[in-house]
């Protein structure tokens, strides 16, 4: 069951998934969107709210819920494609090789048990350990993940802690299995600076003692810059842009990557912000080419035409990165 | 320069952990004292639970100090019985935080904004609408969408139907309470230009309350940084942020992720059990701290 040692541990292989609309259409949330997480690495993925990050996340998860569903595509962990698993083969995988922290600790969390009885479970669940063994694990991991007076925290339900306390406990539930991959939906979007920083700390930690790999998904490019190995840029449901973190942030390729970073606070000089026109379109109001064309300040005539393929930057440092823009396409009819 | 905003020795207590217990009071606010010049943006910022919000409240006396003064244009508003409170108000005024839920999800967006005229009797029917109207642009909002529900809007336009709805009397003076935290940083960036090209326009002085240093930093002109109810340290932004003076404002400064590993700094932890409430003294030119 092992992968070859040069095989990622995760690829995702032109996922699609798609929601059924209220008035009948299929539309994709996530489209074409292929990624690559090694064994030990973190890939941060970026992007406004309404781009398909947590649809990415829980399409790998195999957690899409009707009206969406998953059309295409290969998710390969660990050499084996989830999609063809069924729902048993999941479970041995969800929480126990692939952890998860969501975005909102209270619906991952199950509000009528204790946090150190949901722990405990999941060792169970995944016969890791059992009765009070399980508990004294559950203690451990509450520990581990900077719980403060674990002992007693075990025995309190999720609505009793503080936010930073029920992100730490989400953390050690979704690390109490020792998985080799985690996923974090927006771990520390809710958090103040300072216990998001506690919690950055704790996962750089974590992922230094255990070797996990992490797909981390926030829209604070800060927090990936500081985080993540590579990063991925989403917009549109598409991965738009993709490389090592300190490359792409420094030489930014695609004109989304460039506005995303230049709203920032701080990047421009004087008082002004310089903003990205308009808003993320609702899912099925995209336009048919370039999903960011209406937003797009470098908009060429190719880029209403049918969406920009997948290429090599040009003008940069291309050494591991990709991008989706006709400006990098010259044959296409973008300016190169 | 006489300043449009006086608070002196603020304080707000709430009872603890709610009615019939009896288990004492919390100080939310305790005994903070700023000044905000006309035309300026001056900055509350520090993490949730220092009493932001709680402060912003008693200014406008949307909630009852338990002491001190607010001192509006030379006139202590702690002080204003009910009616004379309603007339200062219309020169004060509010936009909160969440786009979702400060606005009445029954309400039209035109009515919205139309509500604080009716409330104070102002204009004609007709004169309103006109106004309305105007109010929209002013914000960058289609008049065309006058008549829609507050969840037809996004949340970067919900921000600007609060913020029309506060400008509709004409105040001189707006709280600003994390307006912007709820969007997303190209939405952000949008509304705080707005924020700014309004207050060039206008001349308004904002008190821009935030949890998030970078943003400060950008639009404020002073700031004061707030921890377990009191001011710690107060400067003029570039000041403050160059030159921290306190350690729990060094320590928020170094919590900030940064994109460019060039700005990076070292953490610096906090020792919150040892923390010791002390008076304020310069430290440098405007520059005070609780050191
Ligand atoms: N259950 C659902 N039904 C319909 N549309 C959905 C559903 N979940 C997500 N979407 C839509 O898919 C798009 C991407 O959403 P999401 O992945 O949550 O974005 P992000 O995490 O980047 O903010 C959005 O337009 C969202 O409204
Ligand atoms: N109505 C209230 N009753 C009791 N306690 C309150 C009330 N409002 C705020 N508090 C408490 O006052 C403190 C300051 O709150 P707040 O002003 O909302 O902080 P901030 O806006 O900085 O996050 C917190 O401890 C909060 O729990
Ligand atoms: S493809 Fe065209 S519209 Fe899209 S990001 Fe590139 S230049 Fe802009
Ligand atoms: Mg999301
Ligand atoms: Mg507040």
């Amino acid at each position: 069951m092992n992968s070859t040692s040069d095989a990622p541990l995760l690829r995702v292989d032109r996922l699609r998934t798609v929601f059924t609309l209220p008035d009948g259409r299929d539309v994709a949330a996530a489209d074409d969107v292929s990624l690559v997480v090694s064994a030990g690495e973190t890939l941060g993925l970026v992007g406004e709210s309404g781009s398909g990050k947590s649809v990415t996340a829980l399409s790998i998860l195999r957690l899409v819920m009707p009206p969406g569903r998953i059309t295409q595509g290969e998710i390969i962990f660990d050499g084996r494609d989830l999609l063809t698993l069924d729902e048993s083969e999941l479970r041995a995988i969800r929480g126990r090789r692939i952890g998860f922290v969501f975005q909102e600790p209270m619906v991952a969390l199950n509000p009528v048990y204790t946090i150190g009885q949901q722990i405990a479970e999941t060792l169970t669940v995944h016969g890791l350990a059992h009765g009070r063994a399980a508990r004294a694990r559950a203690i451990e991991w509450l520990r581990a993940a900077c719980v403060p007076d674990p002992e007693r925290r075990a025995g309190e339900y999720p609505h009793q802690l503080s936010g930073g306390l029920r992100q730490r406990a989400m953390i050690a539930l979704a690390l109490c299995a020792e998985p080799s991959l985690v996923i974090t939906d927006e771990p520390t979007t809710a958090l103040d600076v300072t216990v998001q920083a506690e919690i950055l700390d704790l996962l750089r930690e974590l992922r230094a003692s255990l070797g996990l790999a992490l797909l981390l998904i926030t829209h604070d490019l800060g927090v990936v810059a500081e985080m993540a190995d590579r990063v991925a840029v989403m917009y549109g449901g598409r991965i738009v842009e993709e490389g090592p973190v300190a490359d792409v942030f420094k030489t930014p390729a695609h004109p989304y990557t460039r506005g995303l970073l230049a709203c920032l606070p701080g990047s421009a000089d004087g008082r002004r912000l310089t903003a990205i026109a308009g808003t993320v379109p609702s899912l099925g109001q995209f336009p048919p080419g370039c999903a960011f064309a209406p937003r797009c300040v470098d908009r060429l005539p190719v880029c209403d035409t049918i969406p920009p393929g997948v290429t090599a930057p040009i003008g940069v440092e291309s050494a591991g990165r990709s991008v989706r823009c006709y400006l990098h396409q010259p044959a296409a009819g973008g300016r190169g | 320069m006489t300043p449009l905003l006086q608070v002196s020795h603020l304080v707000k207590e709430f009872r603890r952990g709610g009615w019939l217990r009896s288990g004492g009071t919390v100080r939310a606010v305790d005994d903070i004292s700023f000044d905000v010049r006309p035309g300026e943006t001056f900055g509350l910022v520090g993490e949730s639970g220092c009493g932001k919000t709680t402060t912003g409240r008693c200014i406008l006396r949307l909630i009852e100090p338990t002491s001190g003064q607010v001192i509006f244009k030379g006139t202590d508003l702690a002080a204003l019985n009910a009616g004379d409170l309603r007339r200062a108000r219309r020169d004060l005024q509010i936009v909160f935080q969440d786009p979702y839920s400060s606005l009445n999800p029954r309400m039209r967006a035109g009515a919205i904004v139309e509500e604080p005229l009716i409330i104070h009797r102002i204009g004609t029917r007709e004169e309103r609408k006109a106004r309305v109207a105007e109010l929209f642009g002013l914000v960058g909002l289609d008049p065309a969408q006058i008549s829609k529900f507050p969840h037809e809007f996004s949340g970067g336009q919900r921000q600007r139907i609060g913020l029309a709805r506060a400008l509709a009397l004409n105040p001189s003076l707006i709280i600003a309470d994390e307006p912007v935290s709820a969007l997303d940083v190209s939405v952000q960036a949008q509304v705080v230009n707005l924020l700014q090209d309004l207050q060039a326009r206008l001349g308004l002085t904002y008190l821009f309350i935030a949890h998030d240093l970078r943003l400060v930093r950008q639009v404020c002109d002073r700031v004061a940084v707030m921890y377990r109810g009191r001011i710690v340290e107060s400067a003029p932004a570039n000041e403050l942020f160059t030159n921290p003076a306190h350690a729990y404002t060094q320590t928020l400064l170094s919590a900030v992720p940064r994109v460019d590993p060039a700005d990076r700094t070292e953490r610096i932890p906090f020792a919150h059990e040892a923390y010791q409430p002390m008076a304020l003294r310069e430290v440098a030119p405007d520059h005070f701290a609780a050191i």
